[in-house]
């Protein structure tokens, strides 16, 4: 029978993340954000790192640690995100702080050339041309190229040395299903990630036990496991919403 | 400020949700976009598509009935209609990037008669929010854009160029304000409804390029 993945600590999981290292972070809007991993890697320790991210979010400002407590912890070299500076005006991002001072160098990506950039890494696939951006400040002295009537700008893939992701469920092989909007970058970054660590909210079952068919993301690209235990970081409240 | 003329928000949003025809796929961004989700369509039936993959959204999610894992791009809870579906970021943004999309509602700091708009960055910022914008404006079928028709300080929104990073060119096909609907025409915006208690002189005073007004102009109808 094949060893478990499932280790005993978010901190065991996160001890070898050396400095330096290219971290990518799952979860949009607080669902699916491997909460624990990030404070594991906050209480680490490790700095210089390279962070790809959606957003980096408020640091704890919802009363949970998400990558802006990275930021405010001086553990970031750099950030590639879709988001340097939040939506609203009014809202003031930890990380829009660093890198205005030029603390924190950041690379800002449309967030679908984002998610295709990671599952370019994952896919083996070196590089692709996407119209977004094309003709903005983003594709300044960029290498485009024109396919029949449009053009089309150059982007790279994105390849991750450690993969920080959420899972509703998961078998001791990393088999992970995810729920609902859960899913969001997970699968593509633990695709584009050398070591995927995942943390699993259901209680982690044998391998065998989820169903071939419903399995979201394979084993084979699941490097780690930690099982969310009743006093671990789960969810923020949901935003208060205008009506 | 002056006091605030013509639509209200959630008006504005209505205005451009009757141009939504049925079957489309809507993709509608944060802030006043999502108040198209509101608007009563009637007949009407079409799909809305977050950009976090969760395809066929149905209204907010009841105080105490939010599910931890269902959000909207906002990161507002919402429920699931009957026939949703939920991708991950790449299959969401192929959606989006294949042309699937019939329409986007983004909100902007400005837009140009030339079609460009500017959403993603403000005047001397470093960075900027790009979210999913740039993909969705560079490839939805239409790109509706929700604008206040000037700034706090009463510059023009509407302009001949705009005077911040565009977000994409030559895309935007329908604009709203509180002063009425306009088309991208090139040089000029076509003003093709007008606010009701609002005058053509007032839309043509507040705004930074030249309007074309058909004689019989008409109203944005009430609803």
């Amino acid at each position: 029978m094949r060893k478990s993945k499932a280790v005993a600590s978010f901190a065991d999981a996160v001890r070898d993340i050396p400095d330096g290292a290219t971290v990518a972070v799952g979860g949009f809007s607080a669902v699916g954000t491997p909460f624990n991993l990030i404070n594991a890697l906050v209480a680490q320790g490790a700095k210089n790192l390279t962070c790809i991210v959606n957003a980096t979010g408020g640091g704890d400002a919802r009363g949970v640690p998400d990558v802006g407590k990275l930021v405010t912890n001086g553990q970031l070299k750099k950030v590639i995100c879709s988001f340097t500076a939040a939506t609203r005006a009014s809202v003031v991002l930890p990380l829009t702080k660093y890198y205005e001072a030029g603390l924190i160098d950041a690379e800002l990506v449309p967030q679908g050339t984002l998610a295709e950039r990671l599952r370019a890494a994952g896919a083996g696939i070196p590089a692709f041309y996407t119209p977004a951006a094309v003709g903005t400040e983003l594709a300044a002295g960029r290498e485009t190229r024109r396919f029949g009537e449009r053009e089309y700008l150059l982007e790279h893939a994105l390849p991750v040395d450690f993969a920080f992701i959420r899972a509703h469920r998961a078998d001791t092989f990393g088999n992970l299903q995810f729920r609902l909007a859960q899913r969001n970058f997970n699968p593509l970054m633990a695709m584009a990630a050398k070591v995927t660590i995942a943390e699993v909210e259901e209680e982690i079952v044998p391998m065998g036990s989820i169903d071939p068919d419903q399995v979201h993301t394979s084993g084979i690209f699941v490097h780690r496991l930690v099982q969310l235990t009743a006093d671990a970081i789960w969810q923020p409240k949901p935003l208060e919403v205008a009506r | 400020m002056s006091e605030r003329k013509g639509l209200t928000r959630q008006q504005m949003a209505d205005r451009l949700a009757r141009e939504f025809k049925d079957g489309w796929i809507v993709n509608l961004g944060v802030g006043m976009p999502t108040l198209c989700s509101n608007t009563d369509l009637g007949d009407t039936e079409v799909i809305y598509h977050a950009e976090n993959g969760v395809i066929g959204y149905g209204p907010l999610a009841e105080p105490g009935k939010e599910d931890p894992h269902l959000v909207n791009a906002g990161g507002q809870s919402v429920t699931l209609r009957p026939g949703a579906a939920i991708v991950n970021h790449a299959d969401s943004f192929a959606v989006i990037r294949s042309g699937r999309i019939d329409v986007t509602v983004l909100g902007a700091y400005e837009a140009a008669c030339n079609g460009d708009f500017a959403n993603w960055k403000v005047k001397g910022a470093k960075g900027g929010g790009i979210g999913g914008a740039m993909d969705l404006a560079a490839c939805a079928k239409n790109v509706f854009v929700i604008l206040e028709h000037r700034t706090r300080d009463g510059a023009p929104r509407l302009v001949e160029r705009c005077s911040i990073p565009e977000t994409a060119r030559g895309v935007v096909t329908l604009v709203v304000t509180e002063l009425g609907l306009f088309r991208p025409a090139g040089k000029a915006f076509d003003l093709i409804e007008i606010a009701p208690g609002v005058g053509v002189d007032e839309v043509r005073a507040a705004t930074g390029c030249p309007l074309n007004v058909p004689a019989d102009i008409k109203r944005v109808a009430m609803v």
